[in-house]
């Protein structure tokens, strides 16, 4: 199969099993470089087993992933930026010792004074970690992926949880990122946030891409019979059903 | 590797030790609890080790002088007199092993009970029954030679288990608990998505963890030699070397522990699982001297056994590090098999 350079990263055939349950069924994707990418689907679906692959945490059974067109090699993660869904800190570590020790893990890094003007964390710098809130936290991970200046940012749920201030703020850094030719590849539960951020989206559902384009041809496409209804919530709903998930 | 990158890990994991209040005060703490410990074993009315109940006698009006049993046994060493009011007291706690000979104090003939199933119950018999024989007897018929050299109080022997104990424990469970803790909270997979590789983090954890046990075994030593004048024989540099190697080989086996797993509860019952056989076997409390052959064989595969055996045959024994030589290979050897099966099963993620 061809590997485009204009793609910053490409997934070709990608499965993966727990215990014999399929998570990813054969994926293929590619993320134009300087994009940002939006990865949709239920819970369950097989988003963050996906991204997981991309970023090198967790091994795929089969299926191939290629970084500028070749197989990732070890200074991948001296360029990529991820912020996790779930994960904890180091409790008794400051915002600002915690920056500075990731920074220290890098070849060339952010200033760490940048990251705490960027995500707003000058407030609670010398705040223990076990002391901050779920938002600052969310602020401080987002900074954590930002640190080495990531030329590929994963992000996973980045807003979830967050109150719609926070998470405005926080789209206001991605949309900025990207603007200075980032390249983003997010998971998000929340279809504005899909629409407002992305120029690409692959809805996913039981470990296989069910639909992908832009959130404008997706709506075009899916709401031509239902103008009053023409948003990315429905093409989700009428793509995936509306059977509760797990 | 990259040496900045497992300073900020070290100096990180340090940081972490000194603010959790919480840990970081038991530690300190738990060492002079053992002091503490140490002097109430130690002192003259704990060091009694059978207890030889009378009744009828009120315990508050006992005086040991008055009671009708053998003289000789009134005043031997080790042997403390516990009075009970009545037959039926007195025999419960005999049937429970909290006494380990029972006498009736009264002018009939001499009355006593013993448990068949202990130990302590049938020395003290045999006791009994020396205590009513005149030393006379004895003289004409054994004679007592002296010890040649100087003789090692139990307090010089036990010290160095003590402390190798407190290595052991701090090792297993201030390393591969906190890692399986770190794997099941996330830490370990956000750092797994830095250049940071298996090996650094390891390391980085290995030192910090060393360097806390040395000084914490400082302080336990500084504290129980205060108290009890310890008679160091060897050189303190010799001793160090030999910390250094049994607290490098401790944590290595801790990380064999937390290499793979993410249950905590699991994680506890594994390492007391390990403790707990090394407690026995590794010449702690009591010698294996005389132990079945096999005993002895397993006691030579635990870490903790090389580590006790060199570090007393230096405080008591005056050793220099030549004569511990293979005690110290041993160790190393052994740091260095547990140190590559941690690192190569070694997951960052559950």
């Amino acid at each position: 199969m061809m590997i485009s350079q204009s793609n910053i990263i490409e997934a070709q055939s990608l499965k993966k099993s727990y215990s014999g349950k399929i998570a990813v069924d054969g994926i293929n994707l590619a993320v134009a470089r300087g994009s940002c990418f939006g990865l949709l689907g239920p819970n369950g679906a097989g988003k963050t087993t996906t991204i997981e692959m991309m970023e090198n945490i967790i091994a795929s059974d089969s299926g191939q992933i290629f970084y500028k067109g070749k197989s990732r090699n070890k200074n991948f993660n001296q360029e990529i930026g991820i912020q996790f869904q779930h994960t904890e800190l180091l409790a008794y570590l400051t915002v600002k010792e915690t920056l500075e020790t990731f920074a220290s893990f890098y070849n060339r890094h952010l200033p760490v004074k940048q990251i705490i003007d960027l995500c707003m964390l000058d407030s609670i710098k010398n705040s223990l970690n076990n002391k901050i809130s779920g938002g600052q936290r969310q602020r401080l991970l987002l900074g954590l992926a930002l640190l080495n200046d990531p030329q590929l940012l994963f992000l996973d749920e980045p807003t979830t949880g967050l109150d719609p201030q926070a998470r405005k703020h926080i789209w206001k850094i991605i949309k900025d990122m990207n603007k200075h030719g980032k390249t983003i590849i997010l998971t998000t539960h929340y279809m504005e946030e899909a629409q407002d951020l992305c120029d690409t989206i692959a809805i996913m559902d039981s470990g296989r891409i069910v639909e992908q384009g832009s959130p404008e041809a997706l709506m075009d496409q899916h709401c031509k019979d239902n103008k009053s209804s023409r948003n990315l919530e429905y093409v989700f709903l009428k793509l995936t059903g509306k059977s509760l998930r797990e | 590797m990259n040496f900045k990158r497992m300073w900020a890990l070290f100096v990180a994991r340090n940081y972490e030790f000194i603010r959790d209040r919480a840990g970081f005060g038991w530690n300190i703490l738990f060492p002079f609890l053992i002091v503490a410990g140490f002097g109430v074993i130690f002192s003259s009315d704990s060091r009694q080790e059978f207890k030889l109940g009378v009744f009828p006698v009120k315990p508050s009006l006992m005086v040991i002088q008055e009671l009708k049993i053998p003289e000789k046994l009134k005043g031997y060493d080790y042997i403390k007199i516990v009075a009970f009011e009545t037959r039926y007291d007195a025999m419960d706690k005999l049937l429970h092993h909290k006494i380990d000979i029972l006498l009736e104090n009264s002018d009939k003939k001499l009355s006593y009970w013993v448990s068949d199933s202990s130990p302590k119950g049938y020395i003290l018999e045999k006791v009994l029954k020396e205590s009513i024989i005149s030393e006379k007897i004895f003289a004409s018929k054994i004679i007592k030679q002296q010890i040649n050299g100087e003789q090692i109080r139990y307090i010089d022997w036990l010290f160095p288990g003590i402390l190798g104990m407190n290595i052991m424990f701090s090792s297993l469970f201030g390393v591969g608990y906190v890692i399986v803790r770190y794997r099941r909270s996330g830490v370990l997979k956000r750092l797994k998505a830095t250049p940071v590789t298996a090996f650094e983090y390891l390391t980085a954890q290995l030192v910090s963890r060393v360097l806390i046990l040395l000084a914490t075994s400082f302080i336990v030593w500084f504290g129980c030699d205060l108290l009890f004048s310890f008679n160091m024989h060897g050189s303190y540099f010799d001793a160090f070397v030999v910390f250094l190697a049994g607290s490098i080989c401790l944590v290595c086996l801790g990380l064999v522990v937390a290499c793979r797993g993410t249950s905590e509860e699991l994680t506890n019952g594994f390492i007391n699982f390990i403790c707990w056989p090394m407690m026995f076997l590794s010449e702690v409390w009591f010698s294996l001297e005389g132990a079945s052959p096999w005993v002895q064989s397993v006691a030579k595969i635990l870490p903790l056994t090389h580590f006790l055996s060199a570090v007393r045959k230096i405080i008591n024994d005056g050793a220099a590090l030549s004569d511990v030589s293979i005690e110290i290979s041993i160790l190393c050897v052994m740091s260095f098999i547990f140190l590559t099966i941690g690192s190569l099963l070694f997951s960052w993620t559950k």
